[in-house]
């Protein structure tokens, strides 16, 4: 390091808590400004509740930010700002698809539903005591690495816990759902942070073992039979999971995340090929065995065939849209089914044009990006693997969502991240922002001099753990 | 509500948060170059890591060759070779004059040799790679005094 430091221009660290609060500022006043655009568009009037939905999200904001002040000092300065921006776009969104709803039940004389709205910020303000949780709680994220097995099986009973009868609910052709004490969850949100502490903390001890080549095939180092094993494990239980709960994009996520985390931590080509053919070969099988995913790909490869489908009316809005939008308030997207928690992306692309959806594409992409910047300066492996697995869940979710709303590839029902109704997605994305700040706190904060510690030997002392 | 109003609206709206878009970019912009360093923080900032003379750095690793490996740690401490005029090959091989007792090794992994006055280190086409200093060697790169080889899980330090 004394070597290379005369070339490297030198980094004060700082600390960045002014420059995230004046960014939350402007999130929130895009917040509001959407809220009170809708109201002039659609009631004519700036809405009486927008004092109640500012001093809501502001206060929410602020109470993150100081906890982050308090006990994360170092922690990155643009994530709570973009999830607080993409949280209060989502509720307005909500909201504007609720007075759209209203609008089209008084026309046919019927009663209109509740609003959805204020349950969403009601989960939003559960999120950021979650977030508060994680942040107070969790003082080190190395700890974290003590339950690896702890973690996998809790992921592995939520993934499942579905499929109990009595518990697990049939919505809209999935089976992702329980029903407790007459609310919904959907526990494979949580089981998504839960196995990348187990995956993280299993490559970490695992990963030289994974690194020994076996054959040289085309130039590529192919890992050896026998550590085939985990690869095979992950693919049967993804499998398992779109056959038993017909859920196309968890077996997605889950399969994905860990093969990336597997090539991340063994930098071997070889393991994406082969994950690569698996995945292929058994979307394939499920696609040809299974009438639900074969019906998925069919909407997907011919969406105007059916009457009143979401994904046509998606993309009709979508195109109706154009580049600069209809403007907050004055297009329809109530039009389409689930327009504000699967097709929320479209009635952004509706009401916004092209412009605002790349906008907030940018806002994701931002997101994993400081995700991804957080692993590469993060000091132990475990802690890159974290940071690596939840960006990567992140981007793969936001691929998912959006790649199936757009009509690149076939629906299915992944949560787009803090923006769609749904208060179990909400809470554990906030869940994942928090993690990811507590461990960029760590890579971002001053080394004491005391102990110049390196990557490695950090490692070598995690492995004789 | 005017025509026009609404779509000055649509656009002031679009552009707020573009705004929001841009401002974080240039956060992240700043924080890629880090904060000026005012000469005092700089002044500050040498003494930590600087035992020996930063602009004679350069010129000082070639002064001196390097005269031996030794192993760093673990129950092969110790070990090492002195660098004299032959090569030293490192690997788990007999005919090896660092021989290692580490799984992760090949059995002929590396080679230290000296060409041109100064000496280098050489990976054999092993199967998990060399490392001078935390970097892959994939060509040979000179060996200085006070570098050190990752050879599987074993270190070795070049020492005078």
């Amino acid at each position: 390091m004394s070597i290379a430091s005369t070339s490297v221009i030198q980094i004060i660290p700082r600390t960045r808590r002014g420059v995230e609060l004046l960014l939350l500022v402007i999130a929130i006043a895009v917040s509001v400004g959407a809220y009170v655009n809708i109201g002039i568009t659609v009631q004519n009037a700036v809405p009486a509740s927008t004092g109640y939905y500012a001093a809501g999200i502001g206060l929410l904001a602020l109470i993150a930010h100081f906890a982050l002040r308090y006990r994360a000092p170092y922690a990155d300065p643009v994530l709570l700002p973009c999830a607080v921006l993409l949280n209060g776009l989502g509720v307005a969104m909500i909201h504007r698809i609720d007075l759209g709803l209203a609008i089209v039940a008084e026309a046919k004389g019927k009663v209109p539903k509740g609003p959805a709205a204020p349950q969403q910020i009601t989960w939003t303000a559960v999120g950021v005591v979650l977030f508060l949780v994680v942040i107070l709680v969790i003082r080190d994220h190395r700890r974290l690495q003590a339950l690896t097995y702890t973690a996998g099986l809790a992921g592995l009973v939520l993934l499942v816990l579905p499929l109990i009868p009595g518990l697990g609910v049939n919505l809209n052709g999935a089976r992702i759902w329980i029903r407790l004490a007459g609310m919904s969850f959907q526990p494979g949100e949580f089981a998504k942070i839960c196995l990348v502490v187990f995956f993280a903390g299993y490559l970490v001890v695992k990963r030289d073992v994974l690194t020994l080549a076996g054959h040289r095939f085309l130039g590529l180092d192919l890992p050896r039979a026998r550590d085939l094993g985990p690869i095979g494990i992950a693919w049967a239980v993804s499998l398992g999971v779109l056959v038993f709960e017909s859920d196309l994009g968890s077996s997605l996520l889950f399969f994905g995340l860990f093969l990336f985390l597997l090539y991340v931590s063994t930098e071997r080509a070889g393991w994406l090929i082969i994950g690569g053919l698996l995945f292929v070969g058994g979307a394939y099988f499920a696609y040809m065995t299974f009438g639900h995913v074969h019906r998925r790909v069919t909407d997907w490869l011919n969406p105007w065939a059916i009457d009143g489908g979401q994904v046509k009316l998606g993309l009709m809005g979508q195109s109706w849209g154009g580049i600069l939008g209809r403007g907050l308030g004055q297009g329809h997207p109530e039009a389409t089914l689930y327009a504000n928690s699967d097709m929320i992306i479209s009635s952004f692309a509706e009401e916004l044009g092209l412009t605002g959806l790349i906008a907030i594409l940018l806002v994701y992409t931002l997101i994993i990006e400081r995700g991804l910047r957080t692993a590469l300066g993060c000091r132990d492996i475990f802690g890159k693997l974290i940071a690596t697995g939840l960006a990567m869940s992140f981007a793969l979710q936001v691929f998912v969502i959006v790649g199936g709303v757009t009509g690149l590839i076939p629906l299915t029902g992944l949560a787009t991240p803090f923006m769609a109704l749904g208060g179990t997605s909400l809470v554990a994305n906030w869940a994942i922002i928090a993690l990811l700040l507590r461990i960029s706190d760590q890579a971002r904060r001053p080394q004491t001099p005391a102990a110049p510690v390196s990557d490695e030997t950090i490692a070598m002392a995690v492995q004789k753990a | 509500m005017s025509e026009l109003t609404l779509t000055l609206i649509k656009l002031g709206f679009l552009a707020l948060l573009w705004m929001f878009v841009l401002a974080v970019l240039s956060v992240i912009r700043s924080d890629l170059f880090g904060a000026k360093v005012d000469s005092r923080a700089a002044a500050a900032a040498v003494p930590q890591n600087s035992r020996t003379p930063k602009p004679a750095k350069p010129i000082k690793k070639r002064k001196g060759l390097p005269g031996s490996v030794t192993i760093a740690d673990g129950p092969q401490a110790g070990v090492g070779a002195s660098l004299g005029d032959e090569p030293v090959i490192i690997g788990r091989g007999s005919d090896c004059q660092i021989r290692l007792d580490d799984d992760y090794s090949s059995t002929r992994h590396a080679r230290v040799f000296q060409s041109e006055g100064q000496w280098w280190v050489e990976d054999l086409g092993s199967t998990n790679g060399t490392y001078l200093d935390g970097q892959r060697v994939t060509r040979p790169v000179p060996a200085e005094i006070g570098g050190s080889i990752r050879i599987g899980r074993t270190t070795l330090n070049i020492a005078k």
